[in-house]
C-alpha cells in the first residue's frame, strides 16, 4: 500500500478514486496521527468522518483552524471567552469543503481570536513549529500551518488579516493562500476586522492550495460583502515563466530583512530569471506605513466586533454585581492579553478627538497603498517579495514587545490593506529553517499567481522534512 | 504618552476591567505602539479619500418576504443565563 503520509491532499483523492486506499482509511490514519499530536497543533479532533466522502475532495481528511464555526464542534477563537462554545450552524466556506467532500479532522489552534504572529496568544497553549520545537509556527493559523508541515494533516484552511495565512506557512515551509477579499465567504468565520479578514488554504504544494480554492469561492447571500468570482480556478499546470514581468519593490525586499532571508530571496529572483521571467524594480512608496495604518485599522474594527462577547448570549460569564461589572469581569477574565491590547488601542482610535487623527487618517493611507499597487501592475504583471523578513524565532522571543512582535506583518500587511490576493511558497532554508517568498497580483489575479507558483516550486524543487514531523 | 487615568478611561469605554499591573504595562505598551503608528502624521493626506473596504458595495436588497428565523430555545441553549424565554442578566443597578 501506499504511505498515506507521502500523498499531497489531491494525490490522496486520487488513490482514494482509484481505490489505491479507502477514505475511511486514510482518516484513521490522520486521526491517529492528530490525536498523538505533541506540538500543540490541535484543540479539538474528530472521531469520525462525519457525513464527506463524495466528490472530487473524496473524502480526504482537512484540518480547520479554530476560528470556523461548525455546527455542534468546540468553536472557540483559542479563546477562554468562548471555552465550551458549540456553534448552532457551519461557516459556509468549511460547508462548500464539506459539500465537496472534505472530511473535517480537527480544529487547529491559533493566536486568540487570529490576534498574533507567532501562536503564543493562544489561551490553550502554544504551537510549536515541527522544524525546530523551541521555535515558534508563525501566526495567528499557526496550528493549520503546523499541522501541514508536521503531517498530521494533508491540507488545512486558516484565515489571514495582515499575514496570518502567509506568515505561518513561510515559517513553516507550506504553501499559504491569502486570496482576493471577498472572493470567499466571512459567514461563520469568528470576525476580527471584518474589511480584511479573508480566509484560504495551507498546504503541501501549489496544485493543493489551488484545488481547496477552487471549492470555497463564490458569493453567498450570508455575507454581504462576498462577490463571485470573475473566474473558474484551475489547476496550475506551468512550467515556465516566459513573458511574465515581476516587479521587486525595494521598500519590501530591503530594510529590516535579515541575511539568511535575502539570500533565499535573491536565488529565487535568479531562478525567475531562468524560467524566463522578467524583473523589474517597482516603488511601492506607501507600504512603509502599511503596518502603522494595519495596527489603527484592525484594532479599530476588532474593539468593534469583539463588544459582543459580554457574557450575555453566549460564552463565558464572571461577576456577580450589577450589569456593567458584570460586562467588565466577563471580558477580564475571558480575553488574554493581547486581545485586551488590540481592544484598548482599537477603543482609542476611535474615541472622541482622536478619530480622524489615527482611525481617520489610516484610512486614507490605505487608499495610498491600494493607489502604489494599482500603479505597479501598470508596469509588471505581479510583485515578488519575501514574505516574512525572519525565519521562526524562538518562543518567547517577541512576546515582551508587541511591536517587535508586529513587525513579523510588514511584509505581508500592505496586500491585506488593497484586498489583494497573494501566496507564500517555500523558497529554500536559511540555518535549517524555511523561509517564504510571496507573490501578489490585482485582485481576482488567482490563476496568474497559482500558475507562476506552480512554475517556480518546480523550480526550487523544496523537500525540507521538518526534524520532529 | 498615555497614562493611568486615560487607560482607565479607555478601558471603561471599553467595557474592560484591568488589574493594576495591567494598567501599567497598557500604559507602557499602547505609548510605545502610538509613536510607531503616529508615522502616518507624517504623510500629505489631505486630498485623499478615505478606503474603508476595498470590494466597492454597493446596497445588498432582498424581497421583504418573512421567513422563518433560528428557534428561541435554540438560541437560548448557549446562553450562560436563560429564563422566561430571553437572556437573563444581572440588574443594570441605578
Amino acid at each position: 500500500m501506499t504511505d498515506p503520509l507521502s500523498l499531497t491532499g489531491a494525490q490522496a483523492a486520487d488513490a482514494i478514486k482509484a481505490g489505491e486506499i479507502s477514505a475511511a482509511e486514510l482518516f484513521d490514519f490522520y486521526r491517529d496521527r492528530a490525536a498523538g499530536d505533541k506540538l500543540g497543533i490541535y484543540l479539538w479532533v474528530a472521531d469520525s468522518p462525519g457525513v464527506a466522502s463524495g466528490t472530487p475532495l473524496a473524502g480526504v481528511p482537512l484540518a480547520v483552524k479554530d476560528l470556523f464555526c461548525i455546527e455542534g464542534v468546540p468553536s472557540t477563537a483559542a479563546s477562554r471567552i468562548l471555552e465550551g462554545y458549540r456553534p448552532p450552524y457551519t461557516a459556509t466556506s468549511v460547508r462548500r469543503l464539506v459539500e465537496s467532500g472534505a472530511a473535517v479532522l480537527g480544529k487547529t489552534n491559533m493566536d486568540e481570536f487570529a490576534m498574533g504572529s507567532s501562536n503564543e496568544n493562544s489561551g490553550y497553549g502554544p504551537v510549536r513549529n515541527p522544524w525546530d520545537t523551541d521555535r515558534v509556527p508563525g501566526g495567528s493559523s499557526g496550528g493549520s500551518a503546523a499541522a501541514v508541515a508536521a503531517g498530521v494533516a494533508p491540507w488545512a484552511i486558516g484565515t489571514d488579516t495582515g499575514g496570518s495565512i502567509r506568515q505561518p506557512a513561510a515559517l513553516c515551509g507550506v504553501v499559504g493562500l491569502k486570496p482576493t477579499y471577498g472572493t470567499v465567504s466571512r459567514y461563520g468565520m469568528i470576525a476580527f476586522a471584518s474589511s480584511l479578514d479573508q480566509c484560504g488554504p495551507l498546504t503541501r504544494d501549489v496544485t493543493d492550495a489551488a484545488l481547496l480554492y477552487r471549492h470555497m469561492i463564490g458569493r453567498d447571500t450570508c455575507d454581504s460583502t462576498s462577490l463571485e468570482h470573475p473566474e473558474s480556478i484551475a489547476l496550475p499546470t506551468a512550467e515556465g515563466l516566459d513573458g511574465i514581468t515581476f516587479g521587486v519593490p525595494p521598500e519590501l525586499t530591503s530594510d529590516g530583512i535579515e541575511a539568511g532571508v535575502r539570500d533565499v530571496f535573491e536565488q529565487t529572483l535568479r531562478r525567475v530569471e531562468e524560467l524566463g521571467g522578467n524583473l523589474e524594480e517597482v516603488a511601492l512608496p506607501h507600504s512603509g506605513h502599511g503596518l502603522a495604518a494595519y495596527y489603527v485599522l484592525a484594532p479599530a474594527e476588532a474593539s468593534a466586533n469583539l463588544a459582543r462577547y459580554d457574557g450575555v448570549r453566549y460564552g463565558s460569564r464572571a461577576g456577580n454585581g450589577d450589569l456593567v461589572s458584570m460586562y467588565e469581569q466577563t471580558r477580564h477574565d475571558g480575553f488574554g492579553a493581547e486581545v485586551k491590547r488590540r481592544i484598548m488601542l482599537g477603543t482609542y482610535a476611535l474615541s472622541s478627538g482622536y478619530y480622524e487623527a489615527y482611525y481617520g487618517r489610516a484610512q486614507r493611507v490605505r487608499t495610498k497603498i491600494a493607489d502604489d499597487f494599482r500603479a505597479a501592475f501598470e508596469r509588471v504583471d505581479m510583485i515578488l517579495t519575501p514574505t516574512s523578513p525572519t525565519v521562526a524565532f524562538r518562543l518567547g522571543e517577541r512576546t515582551d514587545d508587541p511591536l517587535s512582535m508586529y513587525m513579523s506583518d510588514a511584509l505581508t500587511v500592505p496586500m491585506s490593506l488593497a484586498g489583494i490576493p497573494a501566496i507564500s511558497i517555500p523558497g529554500g532554508l536559511s540555518d535549517g529553517l524555511p523561509v517564504g517568498v510571496q507573490i501578489a497580483a490585482p485582485a481576482f489575479g488567482e490563476n496568474r499567481i497559482l500558475d507562476a507558483a506552480h512554475a517556480l516550486e518546480r523550480a526550487i524543487g523544496f523537500e525540507g522534512v521538518p526534524r520532529d514531523g | 504618552m498615555i497614562g493611568r487615568e486615560q487607560v482607565l478611561h479607555v478601558a471603561k469605554l471599553a467595557r474592560l476591567r484591568l488589574d493594576d499591573h495591567e494598567v501599567e504595562a497598557m500604559s507602557r505598551e499602547l505609548s510605545s505602539i502610538l509613536d510607531h503608528v503616529e508615522k502616518i502624521g507624517e504623510l500629505d493626506l489631505d486630498d485623499v479619500e478615505p478606503t474603508s473596504h476595498v470590494v466597492s458595495l454597493e446596497n445588498v436588497l432582498r424581497p421583504d418576504d418573512p421567513r422563518d428565523s433560528w428557534p428561541r430555545e435554540r438560541m437560548l441553549e448557549r446562553a450562560p443565563d436563560a429564563g422566561d424565554d430571553g437572556f437573563r442578566v444581572p440588574t443594570p443597578g441605578r
